[in-house]
């Protein structure tokens, strides 16, 4: 199936042409796909957690996947950098592909595919080790022992995720769990740009923080958003509103499968969405 | 100042007054409280009183036993002496024993806690493994020493040897030595697994720089019980690595292999705990006495060290390993 097949589904948001921001049409007009996914369906057992998602990410946005708790948005997230693979009893079936390439093929290396696709989780998990080798961490399983080369790492990938001037001074003596919980969201943040990703999927990355942490990381998403292809979860509408670029949403059907509802411009979705279900989800009625 | 708010803390106006913060909740749940309180401290205390009357009694009895010369000279019959070669042979024992069971151990762990599975064909393997585990720590210590005279002195023609000894020590202690590594690997926090291979770094990288590192501690446990009952084992050693008094050691002799010296794991190698059996037993000689509170006195120091310096290793790899 070619990627303009997907745009003949009634659900994508290309079908939708007035753009709400004048932005959000240029992207359109020369957008780049990075994701897509066909008919995506995962199961845990026999459980279905998600059914039939077909969607496509453009390059250098932001997609949101926002719905109610249950409604599978971590799970369909965890299919991009397979993820889903740890989980005893999981499988997805359906394409995902990545610049055209279906990463779900027995003979795609995760390890590769992770490097490309990056993710940061809910909680942060900084690992119990200095600042300088949290960030060092990716490129030195991959052989980078160039001492100079990672300090020149480490001080870009610090550097870009906003952390550099609050850490620069103890890099080495510092551990990552000693930074508070908004810095530590942005160590792993820099954590993943230090292995050069194209994608970056976060899961809630700002639910565990305070208000001012959480902007700083929306500030930080948008700046990344100029090189990367970003997906976030989140429960917070707002912040969904504020960053994103597209937004899909997410319920679930009545055997408790996730399932994707609509997915379009952020703009549009947030005050005329297509669906009903959309609308009161919005708006608080239910989720 | 009047308020229909109920704000006001004197609840002027208010029909139904709350109850006050000093009421005593049930006289049973309170009671029951205290009674848990003073039960747990005493049980807490009667234990330390217990660990501090044995230290304390083996002090007193070894003052004016152990020296510099009753540690470094050799046995005699005349007179106290010393038990150099068996003091050396306790830490000897321990060293080769713990060469072998705590590789093993812990990459037994490793396989349980992230390689095992415990659904489909695999799953009875790893039944099976745990089976065994169970079944060979309840098998009596003496019964391990008895396998050991069968296969190592017997079967093999290998006699008393500081090997056979320590295999048997190994069998009797692998099972304790891979539920703790194992424990201790497993109780590493999910999200540091994840977010290691989600950076893209493989299983086996995620399990060397992440999970073991994390797990140094727990390791460390399992190390220091292992150990323990290396220093205190008697029973296994009885009919394996030999029961005697080695007379005089050349530690100039270097062999691996002669069986007269000390660096040999193929010679009999009686440990502390084994010599304190068989002097009591016998109660041979004018000094036995003195000479097995000394050896008490002695083992309870070298558990002591050896704990403290295990969890100050254990300390410095984290460090060395969580660093590059």
């Amino acid at each position: 199936m070619t990627a303009n097949a997907i745009y003949s589904e009634p659900l994508i948001r290309r079908v939708e042409v007035a753009a709400p921001r004048a932005q959000e049409a240029a992207i359109a007009e020369t957008a780049e796909i990075k994701i897509s996914t066909e008919h995506v369906s995962i199961s845990y057992g026999t459980r279905v957690a998600v059914r039939d998602v077909s969607l496509t990410v453009d390059a250098r946005s932001i997609l949101a996947l926002i719905g109610p708790s249950g409604s599978g948005k971590s799970t369909f997230l965890r299919c991009f950098n397979r993820m889903n693979d740890l989980i005893p009893g999981a499988s997805v079936t359906g394409d995902v592909c990545l610049d055209g390439e279906n990463v779900t093929d027995a003979d795609v290396s995760v390890v590769e595919l992770r490097r490309r696709v990056g993710m940061v989780f809910q909680r942060p998990n900084p690992f119990p080790m200095s600042i300088y080798e949290n960030v060092a961490y990716g490129p030195r399983r991959r052989g980078q022992n160039d001492k100079r080369k990672l300090d020149e790492l480490v001080e870009t990938s610090l550097k870009r995720a906003a952390l550099w001037d609050e850490v620069k001074d103890d890099l080495r003596r510092k551990s990552g769990l000693a930074l508070s919980g908004g810095q530590q969201q942005r160590l792993c943040i820099a954590r993943v740009l230090a292995t050069d990703p194209e994608v970056i999927l976060m899961d809630e990355p700002a639910s565990a923080l305070d208000p001012v942490s959480t902007l700083r990381i929306e500030e930080l998403m948008r700046e990344l958003r100029e090189a990367y292809t970003i997906v976030i979860v989140t429960h917070n509408m707002q912040q969904a509103a504020r960053v994103s670029d597209v937004t899909a949403f997410f319920t679930m059907a009545e055997d408790r499968a996730g399932y994707l509802v609509e997915v379009g411009p952020t703009g549009r979705i947030f005050t005329r969405p297509n669906e009903r279900l959309t609308e009161d989800y919005i708006s608080g009625r239910f989720g | 100042m009047t308020s229909t708010t109920g704000r006001t803390l004197a609840g002027a106006g208010t029909p139904a007054p709350k109850p006050s913060l000093r009421r005593r909740s049930s006289r049973g749940s309170i009671l029951a409280d205290k009674a848990a309180t003073v039960v747990l401290w005493g049980t807490g205390a009667f234990v330390l009183l217990l660990l501090g009357a044995i230290i304390l009694h083996f002090a007193l009895a070894a003052w004016g036993v152990v020296s510099p010369s009753f540690l470094f000279s050799d046995p005699s019959d005349s007179s106290l002496g010393g038990i150099l070669p068996i003091l050396w042979n306790s830490i000897y024992m321990l060293v080769l024993t713990m060469l072998i069971a705590v590789p093993i151990g812990i990459l037994g762990g490793i396989y349980m806690s992230e390689y095992a599975r415990d659904t489909g064909p695999l799953g009875y393997v790893t039944a099976a493994i745990r089976f065994a585990e169970e079944s060979i720590s309840s098998v009596p210590s003496i019964v391990v020493g008895l396998f050991g005279l069968i296969l190592f002195v017997d079967t093999w023609h290998w006699g008393f040897s500081a090997l056979g000894g320590a295999l048997a020590l190994t069998l009797f202690n692998l099972p304790l030595m891979t539920r703790l590594a194992e424990q201790a690997l497993r109780a590493v926090p999910a999200g540091e697994r994840s977010a290691s291979l989600a950076l893209g770094a493989t299983k086996w990288q995620t399990i060397r720089h992440v999970v073991v590192p994390l797990a140094i501690p727990g390791l460390v446990t399992g190390v220091i019980l292992t150990a323990g009952r290396v220093f205190g084992e008697a029973a296994v050693l009885l009919f394996t690595s030999g029961i005697g008094t080695p007379a005089h050691y050349n530690f100039g002799n270097f062999s691996l292999t002669d069986p007269s010296s000390p660096w040999s794991p193929f010679r009999s190698a009686t440990t502390m705990s084994v010599y304190i059996y068989k002097l009591q037993s016998e109660g041979l000689g004018a000094y036995v006495n003195q000479i097995v509170d000394g050896c008490a006195a002695i083992l309870i120091s070298m558990v002591l060290i050896f704990n403290l310096g295990a969890r100050l290793v254990g300390r410095v790899l984290t460090r060395r390993m969580t660093a590059a």
